[in-house]
């Protein structure tokens, strides 16, 4: 396959043209991929064979099919440099990422879609038997998916009340003030620390019923009972807290940077005609601010739907799942019941909703920004 | 790209008297922000010095309220006079924290290499592979972001223990390569794009070849792109809890796992707790404070046009 794939046509147009390459360089490239893609397949087959129990040679784990995969890759590289020249050059630049990338997505993404066929559950001595679609009727009739993905749906609305601070917080450290720099670094810090940290800081110890010093605030605010994540309502509302805690710094400074880059004389024009500072932000800056928030919108859902290590190490899904990500209910369908099979399933099925919503999410938002422009 | 003071806003104020209700509600608002983002910080650094008394009373500032004392960190090996006995827990700690270590800057290095010759390769010349064009590829490794953690964790899970690396660090260098592969290409992009092609034209001319002009030219005038790229990698490593929950056992735990085990089995034990967390947070506020500048420039690349 290799070297038909990766025909480069130069640019800048000032390449060596390739019929410098002697036909002996040519040959040797060829065999060698050749050579290295025999070898690739080869350990594959007698893996194959040896793990079938056909044959008995064979090697313990499937390792050394990993170092045949590299040893190909580095084989193939010096191949098109060999039988290609100056264009093989090129391709060596895309190549390790495009082999890397390949290896780790779409292999394990196919093996996945095996897996959620089968049910395995590791903690049986069974071991895998293919089910079919059984997975996918029992994901259908399960409440308990259909909590969390309703509750992706609240904690991807959150990110709207996110932008809105975030918005607000950028346009204050745009205003004229002093010590901008100290500020910055202080509304950065929260996006540094680690979220399984943060989960015990403020999660664990500030919000916790007896001692804790956000208890104590709410108390004293009259509200008599404050058991943050015992009741779903605020467990879920505390969670968007934490995770908007973290990453309202992470939109706060794309819109910075947004407001930044605006022209002054836009502005200027705007006060000389004399709108007064409502009027011009919203007839002026907001209109203007609109690519680079949406494109912080965007990103910021996509670690959204990543949503998991609060809630594992805050509530672990509790009050009775009120607080389930996707990710962190399949999580605990593996930690606590070692069922591979279907919570592969999941998130399979998880991952195609993601895509689609992914998809018609940009595409909507090329179109938003379009029509208001 | 880099960060400019503005001052317009001045020339939206009239009169004196709303020149400084604005002055008090913008300096007002941004304290009261600043006291959010530092009070849990600031809570978790004085309960490593508390004892039980100071945290069931609620006690908050330290010498005022409280005597501050070595407790948390005499259970986690790291206080004064605990710091040259040995001590288990330490030991465990430094075995985590070098985990992180390991895997954060090994995976960080890992994408900075090949996300930037990707990166390189895909502004600078025109690839066809079968049907894919230059920005189908880009597409291909961008569309990578969307994919959540989850979806590869059960069948690395499996994979891993195929090839038996389960628990091996080498194992999560390769998972976080490949989650911050895509942030390391859009940087890097951004990057590149902004170096005029005539630099590497007239090297050429020159007689360097390609790789000779990518080393020798543009290199040197991308290394603060890739500063920003690896340290905004290197965060989202050591942060990461979900795969290495999933992926780890005993050998190549990292700092998050530990935090999160820890505050399973003694939820009530504040003080080592509160230890625990600030020596996890530390790096990386320190980072934070000193390479502010690289993190911006990372996360708002591409961002502006």
């Amino acid at each position: 396959m290799a070297d038909e794939t990766l025909p480069t046509s130069a640019w800048p147009a000032n390449a060596a043209p390739s019929d410098l390459i002697s036909p002996g360089r040519k040959r040797l490239g060829r065999a060698l991929m050749a050579v290295a893609t025999f070898g690739l397949l080869a350990v594959i087959a007698i893996q194959i064979l040896y793990k079938t129990e056909v044959n008995t040679i064979g090697f313990e784990t499937w390792r050394p099919v990993v170092y045949a995969y590299v040893l190909w890759g580095v084989a193939l590289g010096i191949g098109q440099v060999l039988t290609r020249g100056e264009d093989g050059q090129r391709a060596l630049f895309l190549l390790p990422a495009l082999l890397f990338t390949i290896a780790m997505v779409i292999f394990p993404t196919l093996f996945g879609f095996y897996i959620a066929l089968t049910d395995w559950n590791l903690s049986s001595f069974s071991g895998r038997k293919f089910n079919g679609l059984d997975n996918f009727w029992q994901m259908l009739a399960d409440p308990y998916y259909r909590n969390a993905l309703f509750n992706m749906v609240l904690y991807v609305l959150a990110v709207l009340v996110e932008y809105v601070i975030a918005f607000g917080l950028a346009l204050l450290l745009n205003a004229q003030i002093r010590a901008r720099k100290f500020f910055r670094v202080v509304f950065l810090m929260p996006l540094m620390l680690s979220p399984v940290a943060v989960s015990w800081m403020i999660g664990k110890s500030l919000m916790e019923y007896r001692f804790g010093p956000a208890a104590a605030l709410a108390r004293q605010l009259g509200w008599e009972n404050p058991a943050f994540f015992s009741n779903p309502i605020t467990a879920r509302i505390s969670i968007m807290v934490l995770d908007a805690w973290t990453f309202i710094p992470f939109m706060m400074i794309m819109l910075l940077a947004g407001l930044q880059a605006m022209s002054r004389e836009v502005l200027e024009a705007a006060r000389v005609d004399g709108a007064n500072a409502w009027q011009t932000f919203w007839q002026v800056t907001f209109p203007l601010m609109l690519p680079v928030s949406v494109t912080a919108i965007i990103l910021r859902i996509i670690f959204k739907l990543k949503l998991a290590d609060i809630i594992i190490t805050v509530t672990s899904g509790g009050p009775g799942g009120a607080t389930d990500s996707v990710s962190s209910f399949i999580y605990r369908e593996y930690r606590d019941r070692s069922n591979v099979g279907y919570g592969t399933m999941l998130a399979m099925a998880y991952l195609i909703i993601i895509i689609v919503f992914v998809t018609w999410l940009l595409k909507f938002a090329n179109r938003f920004v379009r029509n208001v422009n | 790209m880099s960060v400019q003071t503005t001052d317009y806003a001045a020339s939206e104020i009239r009169s004196p008297a709303s020149f400084f209700a604005n002055r008090v509600f913008i300096y007002g608002a941004l304290v009261f922000w600043a006291f959010i983002c530092l009070f849990p910080i600031y809570w978790t650094i004085t309960t490593s010095f508390k004892t039980a008394v100071d945290v069931t009373q609620g006690h908050l500032i330290p010498f005022v309220d409280f005597q501050p004392d070595w407790k948390g960190w005499r259970s986690l090996g790291l206080s004064p006079d605990a710091i040259f006995r040995t001590s288990t827990v330490r030991d465990e700690f430094i075995k985590r924290f070098m985990n992180s270590v390991i895997t954060s800057v090994g995976a960080s290095s890992l994408a900075i290499v090949i996300g930037s010759l990707a990166a390189y390769g895909l502004t600078r010349f025109r690839y066809h592979f079968a049907w894919f064009k230059n920005e189908d590829i880009s597409f291909f490794f961008l569309s990578q972001l969307i994919l959540p953690p989850v979806v590869l964790a059960l069948p690395f899970l499996v994979l891993y223990r195929e090839v038996g690396m389960l628990d091996t660090r080498i194992g999560l260098i390769l998972l976080y390569t490949l989650m911050v592969l895509p942030i390391v290409i859009w940087i890097m992009r951004d990057q590149f794009n902004s170096i005029p092609v005539e630099l590497e034209e007239a090297a050429l001319v020159d007689g360097l070849s390609i790789w000779g002009a990518f080393f020798r030219i543009v290199m040197p005038i991308a290394l603060p792109g890739m500063v920003a790229a690896f340290i905004l990698a290197m965060v989202l490593c050591w942060n990461e809890y979900f795969f290495a929950a999933l992926l780890t056992s005993t050998d190549a735990k990292t700092i998050p796992v530990m935090v999160a085990s820890q505050t399973g089995s003694q939820g009530i034990n504040w003080w080592s707790m509160a230890a625990l967390a600030t020596a996890a947070i530390t790096p990386l506020a320190v980072i934070g404070i000193a390479l502010e500048r690289y993190l911006i420039m990372g996360m708002t690349a591409g961002a502006v046009k």
